[in-house]
């Protein structure tokens, strides 16, 4: 009951002052628009890569190293002695990781795990008297499909057919142009160790990642293990889990299981995502200061109102209204321009969502037409209306608090 | 009505603002009012009539002395608590009327009673409607505040003063701003209120011919009680 006498008051008055209402109400709906645009392009082009990171490479990495270097075994053996050991020098292994069949099966019978060993080294590319240094990854194309997203970045032939052909190789658009070198057509490859071999090219792809276009080649592994003269031999297991969320706990889980190094993709990729928290901190701080300037836009017709209103507060004083019904008239007031600048924003936000949607643009090097991308999601709007309700009523808290310690007498007697 | 004390009641009443030089408005006021009194305060201007009238509205709070409403000790209450004694007991009106420019005649009228939070919007409507027709501007009950005559404006503002039915309406200077006639009307109204209704009305007045009309008058000089007389 009381609140529809708060809420009355508190419309009629706003209505009175009906252009002041609407300009600071704009300035709440502009800064709700423009914070849900700017939450969206930042938080969208955020998933974004992640979702390249996360899906154009394993989430975790296992490598043939670790992480530190192995202790002498009289450090194991006497942990707490003070121990002095001269001329040691590292032992000498061969690199690889052991028994990867094993481990390999082992995960794969987890749920949502897909694991694949694969062998990676560097080779060149030789045709038509051009070289061209690569990596070579020997893979499993039957996994490799899940694992990475080169199957779905193939343009001409197909992973598959390293299955079927005999010494087939997969490279990128990029190295295709440099050497002339199309499907079919037979290339030389040279190890680091003198190894010839004539290879086919049975597939191109283009990822739009100028270093993998480029440098990147795809052989069975089996082939990887002849040329780089590693039989038996792989350096790496490539694992894709069900939640790309876990893959840092499932990392350090088969790191402490088996001890190789075990990268999970946000390990790999920490600058990245450390330079994302500095980009929001940077965007939600400029979208704040607009919602700052917008509330004082409230704090000055709230403050105007009470200033304005002095003899009418003195008057409900008089009638028998208590000051905190006083200070709910003007937080209500800030409240309902708070309320209407959400929804007017929500609705500027959505304009300016489907205008910058709308925009195309073609970068240099990527004959697609690009997209904005963009994230529509329930949180921008909520929290965006969240701060245009917060900065309201916080803007309205301090003249409320002046118009509910007026007092009625000094109003009354002056006016007489 | 009464059941044994007075409706409002002073003992002792000083109030002394607390400036750099302090400014004393009243000082030892005792009376006491009862039920169904019509009663003028009259005095020169700086007497603290209208510092009396609001001590014993609730609206100030004595420096010492205690003010009794019906009979309750209002000493130490809080603010809050002395709005809801306002808000059900006294009706206020004052030489300015007061009324929100934003609502209607009838709204106005009904804000004490929303206030209240008593009766549904319908039943609300239909007192506030009722009170401007015993006031004989129920015509003007959809106009603006600023669409009426000051004669009318004041009829609305003592009609809001009666929204919660209150046993005590306190005028300060009501007739200060209106023609002759208009005075003689609101005076009316007031006499009307007394005799007809039971309730009491103290008015604070620098018109002797308002103050003839009153059953009791009491003279205030210097903030003291000087003359409490009955007709």
């Amino acid at each position: 009951m009381f609140w529809q006498v708060a809420i009355s008051i508190a419309a009629a008055q706003l209505l009175h002052r009906r252009r002041q209402t609407i300009v600071s109400t704009l300035g709440v709906a502009l800064g709700v628009g423009f914070f849900i645009a700017t939450s969206s392009v930042m938080s969208g082009s955020e998933n974004d890569l992640v979702q390249r990171l996360v899906n154009n490479a394993p989430h975790i990495t296992m490598k043939d190293e670790f992480r530190t270097a192995a202790k002498q075994p009289i450090f194991l053996a006497m942990p707490d002695a003070t121990v002095k050991l001269t001329n040691t020098k590292p032992r000498e292994y061969l690199r690889g990781i052991k028994n990867y069949g094993a481990i390999v099966d082992e995960l794969s019978q987890q749920k949502g795990v897909i694991a694949e060993a694969a062998l990676t080294g560097q080779a060149i590319v030789r045709y038509a008297s051009k070289d061209v240094g690569a990596s070579i990854a020997g893979i499993d194309p039957e996994k490799e499909r899940y694992l990475t997203t080169v199957e779905r970045d193939m343009r001409e032939g197909s992973l598959m057919r390293l299955k079927t052909a005999s010494q087939g190789i997969v490279i990128g658009r990029g190295m295709s142009v440099r050497l002339g070198l199309g499907v079919d057509d037979l290339a030389t490859v040279v190890s680091p160790t003198g190894l010839v071999r004539r290879m086919k090219v049975v597939g191109i792809f283009s990822t739009g990642n100028l270093l993998l276009d480029e440098g990147q080649v795809y052989m069975l592994i089996k082939d990887a293990q002849v040329l780089l003269d590693k039989p038996f031999i792989a350096n790496r297991v490539r694992i894709k889990i069900g939640d790309p969320d876990q893959a840092e706990e499932f990392a350090a889980r088969i790191e402490s299981r088996w001890g190789y190094r075990s990268e999970s993709w946000q390990e790999m990729n920490r600058d990245f995502l450390g330079l994302f928290v500095i980009r929001n901190t940077i965007t939600y701080s400029i979208v704040g200061a607009i919602m700052v300037v917008a509330s004082f836009g409230i704090f000055n017709i709230i403050s105007t109102i009470v200033m304005e209103k002095r003899r009418d507060i003195a008057i409900l004083m008089s009638m028998g209204f208590r000051a905190y019904d006083i200070q709910a008239i003007f937080l209500v007031q800030g409240a309902v321009v708070g309320i209407v600048g959400m929804l007017l924003g929500w609705c500027i936000g959505l304009v300016l969502l489907q205008m910058l949607a709308s925009i195309e643009f073609t970068i240099p090097g990527m004959s697609e037409k690009q997209h904005i991308v963009l994230d529509r999601g329930f949180f921008q709007f909520a929290l965006g209306g969240f701060f245009s309700l917060a900065s309201a009523v916080g803007a309205a808290w301090y003249p409320a608090r002046k118009a509910s310690q007026v007092r009625p007498v000094d109003i009354i007697r002056g006016a007489a | 009505m009464s059941d044994g004390h007075p409706l409002i009641e002073a003992r002792g009443v000083s109030r002394i603002l607390q400036e750099t030089v302090p400014v004393t408005l009243v000082r030892d006021i005792d009376i006491s009012v009862g039920h169904g009194e019509f009663v003028s305060v009259t005095g020169p201007s700086g007497s603290g009539k209208s510092s009396l009238l609001y001590l014993l509205g609730l609206l100030d709070v004595p420096t010492s002395g205690s003010v009794f409403l019906d009979g309750q000790d209002t000493t130490g209450l809080d603010a809050d608590a002395l709005a809801a004694m306002r808000l059900r007991k006294i009706g206020f009106v004052f030489q300015f009327h007061f009324l929100l420019p934003e609502f209607s005649v009838v709204q106005n009228v009904m804000l004490p009673m929303r206030r209240l939070g008593r009766q549904s919007e319908a039943e609300m409507m239909e007192r506030g409607h009722k009170l401007l027709e015993e006031l004989d501007i129920a015509d003007q009950a959809k106009k603006r505040p600023d669409q009426l005559s000051g004669g009318q404006r004041q009829r609305v503002a003592i009609a809001r003063a009666l929204a919660n039915d209150p046993a005590l309406i306190l005028a300060d200077e009501p007739t200060g701003n209106l023609d002759s006639k208009n005075s003689e009307i609101v005076q009316e109204i007031f006499a009307k209120l007394v005799r007809e209704e039971g309730r009491t009305v103290l008015a604070v007045t620098h018109e002797p011919g308002f103050a003839e009309a009153t059953d009791r008058n009491i003279h205030l000089v210097d903030g003291r009680v000087d003359r409490d007389t009955k007709r």
